[in-house]
């Protein structure tokens, strides 16, 4: 029923696809000249874009600059840093490359593995002459953990040691231990010179010791991908359309073959079907498909998988994909605000979602000297190495370079990718542990928003005893309530009288009180409610762990009442006993009270209506819409 | 056939290798299929042009002979009369839901673009209004990565926030064919299936599968089309080129960029980024 009878194979030669190839390293090792050179010795470039360097090199009076071919955009010439990657394709002989260019800078270090993820090989450019820095550690760091095999060091302004081999070698063996560490075997070390050309595409006159290989000739070096056609079958469910009443299940071919009349299983249930038509629109019919095939399966029976369900040989026990609830990763944390230990994640394996919760940091990889070492968040940009525990089992082959399984994705409830976690394997639970596997809710923010009018949030409430935070808190919920608008309260004596009744007022005590607010707060706003938590909170840093456990939707609200007022009210009588030495460790008295540097709202809290007002005004902005 | 059956009994039949025409086609469809199942409503736009005529082309490979989804053109009411007489065939043969959409005219754009810029910014005006009206989560769009330099920056999944702006400096990592989808009230994503096809690419597709196209592209007097816009802010380029096939064989040894012939481009460094950021394709 696909077939295309008009259709025809043209009579030419296969061409393979591009060969990507990224280009990473240190800020200012020459990464964009380098590729400016490497297109135009290569007679890659095309005739406008020559004429586009020269003219903006002249508008800012340089001499010829290679690297503005990259920086195309207006933003990325005025700070002087490429902003984002590139793709640029140049030919060798009959082969076919695209460059990604990466960028330097380390605040950009999403945009690099956007660039870099999918590369066949990389080029890592080393200053010889300054040697291995910061990015060219983190760079190495990720190559390794995207799964790029074949890595290529150039050691790049090699002129500036004069070519001199005793202090290239010696930059070279520098590289190398490093990359040692990383289990990275470069295979290609290149003394060179972008700028002069020595060495990119033309064997350099000023390195006559060096036999090795020059860049392009390196490049032409690295091996075509292998077939993917002779491993184990697997194609995870990407939608499963019903057309004319036939049903297709939709997907690509990750790796292996599929045959008409295999038997596969499906997903954790391991039903069982047989593959009855491999179905291509306007393609020659074919009973087979091979790996990377976008396809769409008839099956028989009829089943109709999920998306997400992994697709895998029926009878193939022994490379069957590993199922664990608890699983090991390797981690590089994107987010602006660090990871840490109980929070949750969906985790996306090609188009499976599971929901899980980072269950323990293992190791943390410190950037300066790359060794693995205890710690209790993962910084942006950061690596680690973490237990992930999920709701359901996981179905999955483990991360290994080249091939697209393990490949584990992190996604906030926001839909936004916060970090890649290659999984490594199952996690083995420590003896006498007793595993938790939260799940998560299946309802987001935007439709809790939707069904309640307004959005949610948290609003904390910080300020000396006797600042007025409960009094305003209450009159505020009730005139949001008046409003249509339901808002919780949480307030440090109702807190312990109940959930908090076990706690005291130690240090240790007063950061756990925090701690359990955080997450009841956190809890009522997922479900879409307003939160307004009223606690002394006297410490910065115990206020960013409930920023931190909260998330986005934190407000912190300073109630800046004078302390004098607030022992003029004193409505409990704790400034006067405190006075008298009865209570040991009073806020304000003989604790410190850190005031906040930046609350998204200050308050007086002299005037309660007034303060009550600015409160009610500022949660309703912040709750609806525009 | 009974050969077939024979080998296909004793398991002999193997996949064919995938040339690069091949990857690039399972690409798209997979983005394609991607953005059918996450983001809803969605449209495609049809320009009419050869690389929107290759995305429905991948659409209907997609899902299976169709385009479960409507298509849109934005219309400038400035084409050529041929684009028309196409767009008219192409959506009764290929049964496409048609949705047209009109642009304001120039006199109501940004006063401070040049002014081709100033004309191309219609499409973009016609075209937010469009998807404001109609509230689509997702837009296919057939850019590519090898057009223009500030299109080689794009995303796959490439978010639009409040007022269609493209937020070029924080834009989602996108990596292992994971693709964020962002939500909140007034943003959209534009979907770009052909980010990583190159103009030859699109011409050999276009070759191997017969696909149509309007006639402009072939020359005619020694002129022919490389890139289709409106007739004022459009030139055609020197070329004998009068069947695919010639036009492939020009391209593989033309160094001159496609888009020469696109007034908008050239009227200062940044005129093109100021459209795109503002939502132009």
């Amino acid at each position: 029923m696909n077939a295309a009878p008009d259709h025809h194979i043209p009579i030419e030669a296969h061409r393979v696809a591009a060969t990507p190839i990224v280009i990473v390293g240190h800020v200012d090792h020459g990464k964009s000249s380098l590729i400016g050179r490497l297109l135009h010795d290569t007679g890659s470039l095309q005739e406008g874009k020559l004429a586009q360097i020269i003219e903006s090199s002249r508008k800012r009076g340089l001499s010829v600059e290679w690297s503005f071919l990259l920086d195309s955009l207006q933003i990325e010439r005025d700070q002087g840093v490429t902003v984002d990657s590139t793709r640029i394709p140049f030919r060798l002989g009959d082969r076919e490359f695209v460059i990604v260019d990466a960028p330097g800078h380390r605040q950009f270090l999403r945009n690099m593995i956007t660039g870099a993820a999918d590369a066949e090989a990389a080029v890592l450019v080393v200053d010889a002459q300054e040697g291995a820095q910061e990015q060219t550690r983190r760079h190495a760091l990720l190559l390794r953990l995207i799964g790029i095999r074949h890595v290529i060091v150039l050691l790049n302004k090699s002129d500036l040691l004069g070519f001199d081999e005793t202090k290239i070698l010696k930059a070279e063996a520098d590289v190398r231990a490093l990359l040692a560490r990383l289990e990275i075997h470069a295979e290609t070390m290149i003394p060179a010179s972008a700028r002069d050309g020595d060495n990119i595409a033309e064997r350099s006159a000023r390195a006559a010791w060096y036999k090795g290989p020059t860049l392009v000739e390196a490049l032409a070096n690295v091996p075509p991908p292998a077939p993917r056609t002779a491993l184990a079958f697997r194609m995870p469910v990407q939608d499963v359309y019903r057309f004319d009443d036939v049903r297709y299940v939709a997907g690509r071919i990750e790796r292996g073959t599929i045959r008409v009349g295999d038997q596969i299983a499906i997903g954790a249930q391991k039903q069982i079907a047989t593959v009855a038509e491999v179905c291509r629109w306007h393609a020659p019919e074919r009973p087979v498909a091979g790996a990377g095939e976008s396809i769409a399966l008839r099956l028989e029976p009829d089943l109709v998988p999920d998306r997400g369900d992994l697709l895998f040989p029926a009878h193939d026990s022994a490379n069957a994909p590993v199922r664990a609830a608890r699983v090991r990763a390797r981690l590089f944390w994107l987010r602006t605000e660090p990871l840490r230990v109980g929070e949750s994640f969906t985790l996306r394996i090609a188009t499976a979602e599971y929901d899980v919760t980072v269950a323990s940091i293992d190791a943390v990889v410190d950037l300066d000297d790359l060794t693995l070492n205890p710690g209790d968040h993962v910084q942006p940009d950061g690596f680690a190495e973490v237990t992930l525990a999920a709701s359901h089992a996981i179905l999955f082959d483990p991360f290994a370079p080249g091939l697209s399984g393990g490949r584990g994705v992190l996604v906030d409830r926001f839909q936004r990718i916060v970090g890649g976690a290659p999984l490594i394997g199952a996690a083995e639970l420590p003896d006498g542990a007793h595993a938790i596997h939260p799940t998560a809710s299946h309802v987001d923010a935007q439709a809790h928003a939707r069904a309640r009018g307004h959005k949610a949030a948290v609003f904390w409430l910080t300020g000396l005893p006797g600042s007025g935070k409960s009094t305003v808190a209450r009159r505020a919920e009730a005139d949001l309530a008046a409003r249509g608008l339901s808002a919780t309260v949480l307030d440090g004596d109702t807190l312990r009288a109940g959930l908090c009744a076990d706690l005291g007022f130690s240090p240790e005590d007063r950061h756990e009180n925090i701690r359990r607010a955080s997450h009841v707060a956190k809890i009522l706003a997922e479900s879409g409610q307003i939160v307004i938590v009223a606690l002394v909170s006297p410490l910065r840093a115990d206020r960013a762990l409930a920023r931190q456990i909260v998330g986005a939707d934190f407000h912190e609200v300073f109630v800046d009442t004078p302390l004098e007022t607030c022992e003029s009210r004193d409505p409990k009588g704790l400034y006067a006993a405190a006075r008298a030495g009865r209570i040991p460790q009073f806020t304000g008295v003989t604790a410190p009270y850190e005031a906040p540097e930046t609350a998204a709202l200050h308050l007086s809290g002299e005037d309660v209506q007034a303060t009550t007002q600015r409160l009610t005004s500022f949660v309703t902005r912040t709750v609806l819409p525009e | 056939m009974t050969e077939l059956a024979d080998k296909h009994a004793a398991g002999l039949i193997e996949p064919r290798p995938m040339d690069d025409l091949d990857q690039l086609e399972a690409q798209s469809i997979f983005i394609l299929r991607e953005a059918y199942r996450k983001l809803r409503p969605l449209a495609l736009l049809w320009s009419l042009g050869k690389d929107s005529n290759v995305m429905v082309w991948l659409a209907r490979k997609a899902f299976m002979g169709r385009v479960p989804f409507p298509v849109m053109h934005v219309d400038t009411e400035k084409k050529f009369p041929e684009m028309y007489a196409f767009r008219d065939e192409y959506t009764k043969k290929w049964n496409l839901d048609l949705i047209l959409g009109y642009c304001p005219p120039v006199e109501e754009i940004d006063p401070s673009l040049p002014p081709a810029a100033r004309s191309a910014a219609r499409k973009t005006a016609g075209l937010a209004k469009l998807i404001d009206e109609r509230q689509f989560r997702g837009v296919i769009a057939g850019i590519r990565r090898d057009e223009q330099a500030t299109r080689a920056k794009e995303r796959v999944f490439s978010p639009r926030g409040a007022g269609h702006r493209w937020d070029v400096r924080n834009q989602p990592p996108e990596f292992w064919d994971q693709y964020a989808t962002p939500y909140e009230d007034g943003m959209h994503i534009r979907v770009h299936p052909l980010l990583a096809w190159r103009e030859i690419d699109i011409w050999r597709y276009i070759e191997r599968e017969n696909i149509p196209l309007v006639d402009l592209y072939f020359a005619k007097d020694g002129r022919r089309y490389r890139s289709l816009g409106d007739r004022d802010i459009t030139s055609p380029v020197e070329s004998e080129a009068s069947t695919v096939a010639e036009v492939i064989a020009e391209l593989e040894t033309s160094r001159t960029s496609e888009r020469a012939g696109r007034a908008m481009d050239h009227e200062s460094e940044d005129a093109f980024e100021r459209l795109r950021v503002a939502g132009y394709l």
